[in-house]
């Protein structure tokens, strides 16, 4: 049995739909980012995945590139719980239903 | 290498390599390449285990009768000779006594975080050179493996603390987490500096850099060594920084409410993370198995193994000198004087490293010279930030120990209304 | 990729990340999805050892296991008023709908695409060559990251901060 670069693909796309369906469908804030880390993640498992098996002029590309994506979402994930902090300071909840109003 | 005559012979012990290598050798000799791989795995466990294992006991007993001897007393001495059987009995005890479960706790985390604990603890040896050749896992990121696995222990810390349910174990966790959030930049910072001057980030190639210049890092580096030792110490949760298990104001912190084996796994994953430490300090600064050619005539893992002790006796030496520290000083502590440091030292590093290689000058006389300027700058930016920060000198609002009361040290009481 | 041991890993690391994904999404404890994440994060970084990223590997565990995760908790950890359910809005059923939607469009590509395959062993030692890639070729990008790195910590700073402060 051979592992190829679909296997990576694949199991890079399922974290992604996990990811996305977490983001659209989860009430709580927090519940909310962590799919947006997932689908950093599987992103970074795409590029890397690329990295290892495609023919390219530097195939070290795609880690480095995945470096930007770590980086990048650890500015983002401190600032999304940063708002969600500030949101229950406002409002006493993180519930995404709640925050319908757009001026109070 | 010493006793050439014994060269890559099994029994030759300066190299215990040698001695794994002839195991798996006979084990290859099945021509099974996956048996192979597992037993190369399984000596290098065992092998692990064979240190930590009566160390573990062993450290027990040192830091019990050493912390007697600084607060004037004999320690453990009913036990067998000199309280040396106190570790067994102290073991057989906390096996025999009842697990508790906070019943409101959760119930399936508090299970899972002692076991879990136990992960970084043991899996960071997987990359400590112990001699030459003796690393179980050479990589080459060792240094940052460490310190990725090292950062785990928040996790199971919280995992602890939130699960008992239990105010005072959530605000120890909490402690931790915050503390350790804290301590860990300064340690990453430190280590960059290390990586910078060895171009390695291997343990072994650390190690074989300071055996190739005939040199320890903590000379050439003496500041990173201070900020790195007192940052790891912190994260260790003993008793300078214990703030996460501090009995006068939190009962026992994360495991107040843990009981029989699952509180001796977290004592003794402690003491695994406190060898460990000490294991890495030893590498890194203080040349692992390298002694100046007295390797030539010792085994180099015993130069190791003593070291490392060496290590672990500062730390109990810390312990039993220094009162626990607040929250909001640790913090203070970390962000505002050993974070400044560990940058200074950083920027220094790779001045010195860049002046090295771009000038191509030689390394005897280099190294001595960066040595001396380190050591210093290390001085005066110590003592003058120490100042700066009033350090030295008792503030407004300090509780000072007054004359009335007991014994005080001198300078302590100087300048203050009161004092004598 | 042949060879038993990594084929096993890969099945392992593959399934724990998504089975752990898929627990996100199940628990309705807040704190144990979070710790689910945790389970997903390090299979993922087993995942990167696999391709042989191990320094990308390690800084995954450094970064999310050991900081991101830490960050969700302790968010959860400062929002003790607000509810702990990690339930799904009235959106879930169109939500599933998009996900499944896209997972398979992008299988579907996958499988049909003839990629212009390599061949050949993975990288030896990514630390070195990273470092010469990120201050070489991507040294503008590099700096531009630290901008934002920066950016962003100021930011989370006065969000959070309160008036009287």
């Amino acid at each position: 049995m051979t592992i190829g670069i679909e296997h990576y693909l694949i199991v890079s796309a399922v974290l992604f739909a996990i990811g996305l369906f977490i983001v659209l469908a989860k009430r709580n804030l927090i519940g909310a980012l962590m799919g947006v880390e997932l689908m950093l993640n599987a992103v970074n498992l795409t590029f890397i995945a690329f990295a290892r098996f495609t023919e390219s002029a530097q195939p070290i590309a795609g880690q480095v590139f995945a470096v930007f994506v770590i980086t990048v979402a650890a500015g983002e994930a401190a600032l999304a719980l940063g708002l969600a902090v500030a949101v229950y300071r406002t409002r006493a909840s993180i519930d995404a239903e709640d925050m319908s109003t757009l001026k109070w | 290498m010493p006793f050439p005559f014994l060269k890559g012979a099994w029994y030759n012990i300066s190299d215990l390599s040698n001695l794994s290598r002839a195991l798996l050798g006979w084990v290859d000799g099945w021509g099974n390449d996956t048996v192979a791989y597992i037993a190369a795995g399984l000596i290098g466990v065992l092998a692990t285990m064979a240190f930590l294992v009566p160390s573990q006991l062993g450290v027990v007993w040192i830091e019990r009768r050493v912390i007697g001897r600084f607060q004037i007393r004999r320690g453990p001495n009913r036990v067998g000779p000199y309280g040396l059987l106190q570790p067994i009995a102290d073991a057989l005890k906390v096996m025999l006594k009842e697990a508790l479960t906070p019943p409101a706790g959760d119930k399936w985390v508090f299970w899972a975080a002692p076991i879990l604990m136990f992960i970084p603890a043991i899996g960071v040896y997987a990359v400590i050179p112990w001699g030459k050749n003796m690393a179980m896992a050479d990589l080459n990121i060792g240094l940052l493996y460490f310190v990725a696995l090292s950062s785990l222990t928040t996790i199971f810390v919280f995992m602890a603390g939130w699960s008992s349910n239990n105010k005072y174990s959530l605000f120890g966790a909490m402690r931790v987490v915050a503390m350790m959030i804290s301590y860990e930049v300064p340690v990453v910072v430190t280590l960059l500096g290390v990586s910078l001057f060895t171009g390695s980030l291997s343990l072994s190639g650390i190690v074989q850099w300071q055996a190739d210049y005939h040199v320890w890092l903590v000379l050439l580096q003496p500041m990173a060594f201070i900020v790195y030792y007192i940052a790891s110490t912190a994260e260790l949760n003993r008793t300078p920084a214990d703030i996460a298990e501090a009995e006068s104001e939190i009962v026992a912190g994360y495991h107040t409410e843990y009981s029989g084996m699952k509180f001796s796994l977290f004592y003794a994953a402690e003491y695994t993370n406190a060898l460990a430490i000490s294991a890495l300090v030893a590498a890194v600064y203080f040349g692992g198995w390298y002694m100046w050619g007295l390797e030539q005539w010792v085994p180099g893992w015993l130069i190791f193994i003593g070291k490392l002790y060496f290590f672990f006796l500062v730390l109990i030496w810390l312990r039993g000198t220094l009162p626990r520290l607040r929250v909001d000083q640790l913090m203070a502590f970390a962000w505002k004087f050993l974070l400044p440091l560990s940058l200074v030292n950083v920027f220094v590093v790779g001045l010195e490293v860049l002046l090295w290689h771009e000038n191509g000058w030689s390394a005897g006389v280099t190294l001595p010279a960066f040595a001396v300027v380190n050591l210093a700058l290390t001085v005066a930016l110590v003592y003058t930030y120490a100042r700066a920060f009033g350090y030295d000198r008792p503030r407004a609002g300090d509780i000072v120990l007054r004359s009335e009361i007991g014994f005080v040290p001198g300078p302590a009481t100087e300048g203050l209304p009161g004092g004598t | 990729m042949d060879g038993t041991g990594i084929v096993i890993a890969f099945w392992v690391f593959a399934a724990m990340t998504v089975g752990a994904a898929l627990l996100v999404v199940a628990l309705r404890n807040l704190f144990h999805a979070a710790l689910a994440l945790i389970v997903a994060f390090a299979g993922m970084a087993g995942l990167f050892v696999t391709l042989s990223a191990d320094f990308l590997a390690v800084g995954q565990v450094l970064i999310y296991v050991g900081a991101i995760s830490i960050l969700v908790i302790f968010a959860l950890m400062l929002t003790p008023l607000a509810g702990r359910h990690n339930g799904e809005s009235r959106y879930a059923l169109p939500a599933g709908g998009a996900a499944a939607g896209l997972a398979a469009v992008v299988i579907y590509a996958v499988l049909n695409v003839d990629w212009p395959l390599r061949g050949g062993e993975g990288f030896d030692e990514t630390a070195a060559l990273l470092g010469e890639a990120l201050l070489d070729t991507w040294v503008l990008p590099f700096e531009v990251v630290s901008v934002l790195l920066l950016a962003a910590m100021i930011g989370a700073i006065v969000l959070v901060r309160g008036d009287g402060e």
